[in-house]
């Protein structure tokens, strides 16, 4: 057994039994940060404090949802939105954030791509990341079902009906998903359950995967210099701060994280108070009725350009281009065959490949958007030729550039 | 060496308890999450042909999905070589006629609302005598056949039993088994 002593303050016998002085300085003040990064660094913050919120508000939405399809819609639409005090603030508050995640993630996913973040040792962050997106994706699926307006059953319908796989016809295997022939009791009640404990659990399990595997490459820099932390940290520890090219994680890096989030924040709030509609699609304010599709059916802006790769095509060469656009992003370290991990704009071609995807999605994004007829349907189709095409290309144009 | 056999014993043996409980409680798993016996029992449904009126489509229900009924009248049958298949550039008319349910003089076609791309429900025009599919852009004919792609193949008919002037959804017949037979419709 190990030796205590009497106490000489609280934090003393904290620390005697549970460390927390060192557990300070390996999560805080000894965990080293490089210095040349830029706000996009703050990206991960932002997300981990947007996480924070849905979760807060989440739990107060959670005391008066009713997961009943005779219930659910009024107990949103009136219980919560009408006679819960701030009810209406937590529902905003949980929509805004459910969409804006997303539009950090993009960003955050495509600092990545630009920085080569995902190299190097680095691998296990990206896909850990990806992980993170598939969990966020089906944890907005689930959401999206829980007021059961129209667009819920809809979305439901027709997203459990990929499940057949097309030409495979396993409908056998939708009807299992949902629990009855058609979206119904049973179904609302899983996926309620699926969205306020099962992927919950996952995605915290998996943040602590995505934190645990930047503990041994480090965060990645803007020049994507193989820093040596352990001689940098000295210099910094032995008092020469200026000449050291890393800081503290906390409060040094810690401080201009919070600057961002708090820029951020006030972004946030002004959506909240000022703009919630866009998180909120007129269409689901029917209440769900299974005998009557609304004439455009379309997912939360998030997913139209998934969307969009399924949707120019025959079901089943569909289903395949979007079953490929779901898993290629977790290729990504390994279909990029160079090894320069250095900002996009060094990198030959591979400069001119970001931008095009970047664009190629935003492309897709639109399409998704408007009505599958005339010139978007034909805009819609090159585009998902597009993605598929950029990808097949990358690792030969990625084989070919020259070491920086 | 003695004891750590005797751990790499162990070792299996627990390996072995845990993988029966493993596979037992996946089993468990997968059946609470089967349709409920109460789900899959309610599933009759009568429909009286005598009151359907011709080129109207009707809406009915059946095991929550909706059920188109369109009365054929004499000129939507008499157009049916008119309509040709996008998919296979041939007359579509062929297979129409194994689509039709007759009861008594009249034709009627009755087949589940959903289309077979990815579910949504496509609605009727009477003037033009097709089904349109506004979340893909798929078309159906008068008798549910696709005349536009995306949808893999025409709106599936359910188990139906003709009696007198009334048919009972859900319950097979020998019209209906040839209709598997020659390919018409998928089990539904």
């Amino acid at each position: 057994m190990a030796h205590f002593t009497k106490a000489t303050s609280l934090h003393d016998w904290l620390n005697q039994r549970l460390g927390i002085d060192t557990v300070r300085r390996v999560m805080a003040t000894e965990y080293w940060i490089p210095k040349n990064i830029n706000f996009l660094w703050a990206m991960g913050m932002v997300l981990a404090i947007t996480f924070g919120l849905l979760l807060i508000s989440g739990i107060f939405l959670l005391m008066y949802y009713q997961p009943n399809i005779h219930l659910a819609f009024d107990s949103v639409n009136y219980t919560i939105m009408q006679e819960v005090g701030y009810g209406w603030l937590w529902r905003h508050v949980h929509g805004v954030a459910a969409s804006v995640v997303f539009l950090v993630i993009y960003i955050h996913m495509f600092t990545g791509i630009y920085y080569g973040s995902y190299k190097k040792g680095r691998e296990m962050i990206w896909i850990s990341g990806m992980l993170l997106f598939v969990a966020f994706s089906a944890e907005a699926f689930s959401g999206y079902m829980l007021p059961w307006g129209q667009m819920s059953y809809w979305a439901g319908m027709v997203i459990t009906n990929l499940f057949s796989m097309g030409g495979l016809h396993m409908d056998g295997l939708v009807e299992w998903i949902r629990g009855d022939y058609v979206p119904a009791q049973a179904f609302l009640n899983r996926f309620f359950m699926l969205h306020v404990l099962l992927i919950p659990l996952v995605i915290l399990g998996l943040i602590g995967l995505h934190f645990g595997a930047l503990r041994i490459p480090h965060v990645n820099n803007q020049d994507g210099e193989e820093i040596d932390f352990e001689a940098e940290s000295k210099k910094y520890l032995a008092g020469d701060k200026a000449n050291s090219k890393v800081i503290r994680f906390m409060n040094d890096f810690m401080s201009k994280d919070m600057m961002v989030v708090g820029i951020y924040l006030i972004f946030f709030f002004y959506l909240v108070f000022y703009h919630y509609d866009f998180a909120m699609d007129p269409v689901n304010f029917d209440p769900a009725n299974g005998l009557k599709t609304p004439t455009h059916i379309y997912p939360e802006w998030y997913f139209l350009w998934s969307y969009e790769i399924l949707r120019p095509f025959s079901t089943n060469v569909g289903l395949i281009a979007f079953a490929f656009a779901q898993v290629i992003f977790f290729l990504l370290p390994f279909l990029d065959r160079s090894p320069n991990a250095v900002p996009a704009s060094r990198r030959g071609l591979f400069k001119y490949w970001f931008w095009a995807m970047l664009i190629d999605m935003i492309i897709l994004t639109a399409m998704g958007k408007v009505p599958p007829e005339g010139v978007f349907s034909t805009i819609g189709f090159y585009a998902a030729l597009t993605f598929i095409g950029l990808w097949i290309a990358l690792p030969f144009i990625t084989k070919f550039e020259k070491k920086v | 060496m003695k004891n750590s056999s005797r751990r790499g014993f162990m070792g299996k043996a627990f390996g072995a308890v845990a993988g029966v409980g493993a596979v037992a409680s996946l089993y468990a798993m997968k059946r609470s999450w089967d349709p409920l016996p109460s789900v899959k029992a309610a599933g009759f449904t009568t429909l009286d042909m005598s009151a359907y009126k011709e080129n109207e489509l009707v809406v009915e229900k059946w095991r929550g999905k909706p059920i188109f009924v369109l009365k054929q009248s004499k000129e939507m049958l008499a157009t049916e070589d008119k309509n040709m298949s996008q998919l296979t550039g041939k007359s579509t008319a062929e297979m129409d006629k194994k689509r039709l349910i007759k009861v008594g003089d009249d034709y009627f076609l009755v087949c589940v609302g959903l289309c077979t791309h990815l579910g949504c429900i496509p609605g009727y025009r009477p003037e033009t005598k097709d089904f349109l599919c506004a979340c893909h852009g798929g078309m159906y004919d008068d008798t549910a056949m696709v005349i536009k792609s995306p949808p893999p193949r025409g709106l599936d008919i359910p188990p139906f039993k003709v009696d007198g002037m009334k048919i009972v959804l859900g319950e097979t017949s020998p019209e209906y088994e040839k209709m598997l037979a020659d390919g018409v419709t998928l089990k539904v």
